[in-house]
């Protein structure tokens, strides 16, 4: 009876931690997110979307902030998504037992942690110093870079988790490993796969070290890939630095944007995640 | 309680590969045989797990692997067609030989081997994909068919596995939404839908309720007509009712393989009688 009673107040106390951490986590999320909004909501208007960020003292928008983050976002997503998913089933799937497998699985965990200003840095040291200027393609890359180690560990994790008894039901069949893998393997598995995609561009979305050694950033709305090209974090970044009221208030604008833009990424990476589990 | 008499007219099948002509007065006479285990040994790594065991399937019968769990049955059955080679540390030594070729010889080409070579496993293992698709995935690997052509080919492996008045009016509905029977008699399907020579099942009802281990055990009553069938099953009853030939197994040997009705009967080793009586096992 008495260990009865220990447990239940082992129990209790465990329990009362566990909800006292979750309420501290979700005190600061709520508190950020109110924050943002408090702040954010007064200075969303539609010039955001149709102006050029504007000098100090004058009225003006994102525009080109919001362009250059969705190139490069996109074009970091192109880059990343084939190969990390290329990498991940050559891990899950070719390498899984075997030294390299091990080399490789150990260089990406590095990777995965590694400092975004590092990547930011290495960039700037062998695209932007030998082209001679800062640029979108280079801001793209570093996003890329970061992009690239969690789509091949969500991907191999989530190939890994496919029972071996598929492989072997399709290999029974006479199916080359390829086929097997493109056609019974990557079906099994291209929900957690995409899920793990769309939090990586999530990740990417808000990232402003990688950025600030590489496309910089520029003034005026700027399509040509070559040049330095605006971005929501960088812009942010400078506005909300600067002594300006009507900057540090396109910098809350843009700090929404960023923050329902990836909120969204992230509940729709969810969504598809339950509705593609639905169809089972 | 019966005495196993030794036969010199037929000499224990662990001895020696039966021939057809070694064999007298055995119904089995009228079949050929489809493939010759000869010899095979097989290792996990450096672990001994199959020992020199040799004999005969049928064509057109059915051969059922009986014995204690980890005697090596599952074990024979994955060397069949080498479906072990997925798995780097696993060897297999001996030779298979089906139609006289022998299988496990490095040069050939593993997956037109596997294709002439079906296996059902323990658990079903629908593919995440459509009923239809299920089917059509291992006839379009080697077979380059019109729609129409396809489409009769899978009708005509679900009407053979006795699944088609439950699934053809979802062929494109999820094979993952069926019952575990269901997906298993879809498994068997998508086997005998590329047409192969030999049928290998590792305890396909094991898994099942009572009412749909009894429809794979009709299925393959029927499907005996026109395949070669090895079949690893833990449950006795089962071995004896659907099979012609059964092999026991004990430790990775092969200890006594004959006609199933003079195994559960008359078996020739102490440690059959024993395994089938249930004295140990």
């Amino acid at each position: 009876m008495r260990l009865y009673t220990r447990r239940r107040i082992a129990n209790y106390t465990v329990v009362g931690l566990s909800l006292a951490a979750m309420a501290f986590g979700l005190t600061f999320l709520v508190f950020v997110l109110g924050t943002l909004l408090v702040n954010g909501v007064g200075a969303l208007n539609v010039t955001l979307f149709t102006q050029a960020t504007p000098p100090p003292g004058s009225a003006g928008g994102l525009m080109n902030a919001i362009f250059g983050s969705l190139a490069m976002t996109v074009i970091a997503t192109l880059i990343g998504t084939p190969t990390g998913i290329l990498a991940g089933t050559f891990l899950a799937e070719y390498a899984h037992n075997s030294r390299l497998g091990e080399f490789v699985r150990f260089i990406n965990d590095i990777l995965l942690s590694a400092p975004s200003i590092i990547i930011g840095l290495f960039v700037y040291a062998v695209l932007v110093v030998p082209m001679g200027h800062f640029s979108a393609w280079a801001g793209a890359v570093a996003l890329a870079i970061i992009m690239i180690p969690v789509v091949v560990r969500t991907t191999e994790d989530m190939l890994t988790l496919v029972p071996n008894a598929l492989r072997e039901a399709a290999a029974a069949l006479g199916a080359p490993k390829w086929k097997i893998v493109i056609t019974v393997i990557y079906r099994s598995a291209v929900q957690g796969m995409l899920t793990g995609v769309l939090l990586a561009v999530a990740r990417i979305s808000g990232e402003t070290a990688p950025l600030l050694f590489t496309a910089l950033n520029n003034q005026f709305t700027s399509t040509d890939l070559n040049a330095p090209m605006a971005n929501l974090p960088v812009v942010i970044f400078q506005f909300a630095m600067s002594p300006y009221a009507d900057w540090q208030a396109l910098a809350w604008a843009g700090a929404l944007l960023i923050t329902a833009a990836i909120l969204v990424l992230n509940v729709g990476a969810r969504l598809f995640a339950s509705w593609s589990g639905l169809e089972r | 309680m019966s005495v196993p008499v030794a036969d010199p007219m037929r000499p224990p099948a662990s001895a020696q590969p039966q021939r057809q002509t070694q064999t007298q007065a055995a119904p089995s006479n009228a079949f050929q045989v489809k493939c010759e285990i000869r010899d095979v040994g097989f290792y996990y790594g450096k672990f001994h797990a199959l020992k020199n065991v040799s004999l005969p399937l049928y064509d057109r019968r059915v051969t059922a692997f009986i014995g204690p769990s980890g005697c090596g049955k599952s074990t024979l059955l994955r060397i069949l067609n080498r479906i072990y080679e997925l798995y780097p540390g696993q060897t297999a030594t001996g030779e298979v030989l089906v139609d006289g070729e022998n299988i496990l010889s490095p040069g050939l080409d593993l997956n037109l081997v596997r294709s002439k070579i079906g296996m059902v496993f323990q658990k079903p293992t629908p593919f995440p994909m459509s009923i239809h698709d299920n089917i059509a995935f291992g006839i379009k690997l080697y077979e380059r068919l019109p729609k129409s052509e396809l489409d009769d080919r899978v009708e005509s492996a679900l009407r053979r596995a006795a699944l088609w008045n439950e699934v053809k009016d979802k062929l494109r509905q999820s094979g993952l939404g069926l019952s575990g029977g269901q997906q298993q008699r879809l498994c068997i399907a998508r086997a005998i839908a590329v047409r192969p020579e030999i049928l290998l099942l590792d305890e396909p009802a094991s898994a099942l309720d009572p009412i749909s281990t009894q429809r794979i055990e009709e299925l393959i009553a029927e499907l005996k007509p026109d395949y070669c069938i090895a079949i690893v099953t833990h449950n006795m009853q089962q071995a004896a009712r659907c099979s012609d030939h059964t092999a026991f197994m004990y430790l990775g040997e092969l200890i006594e393989f004959d006609e199933t009705e003079r195994i559960f009967t008359r078996p020739r080793e102490k440690r059959t009688e024993d395994y089938i009586t249930g004295r140990f096992g």
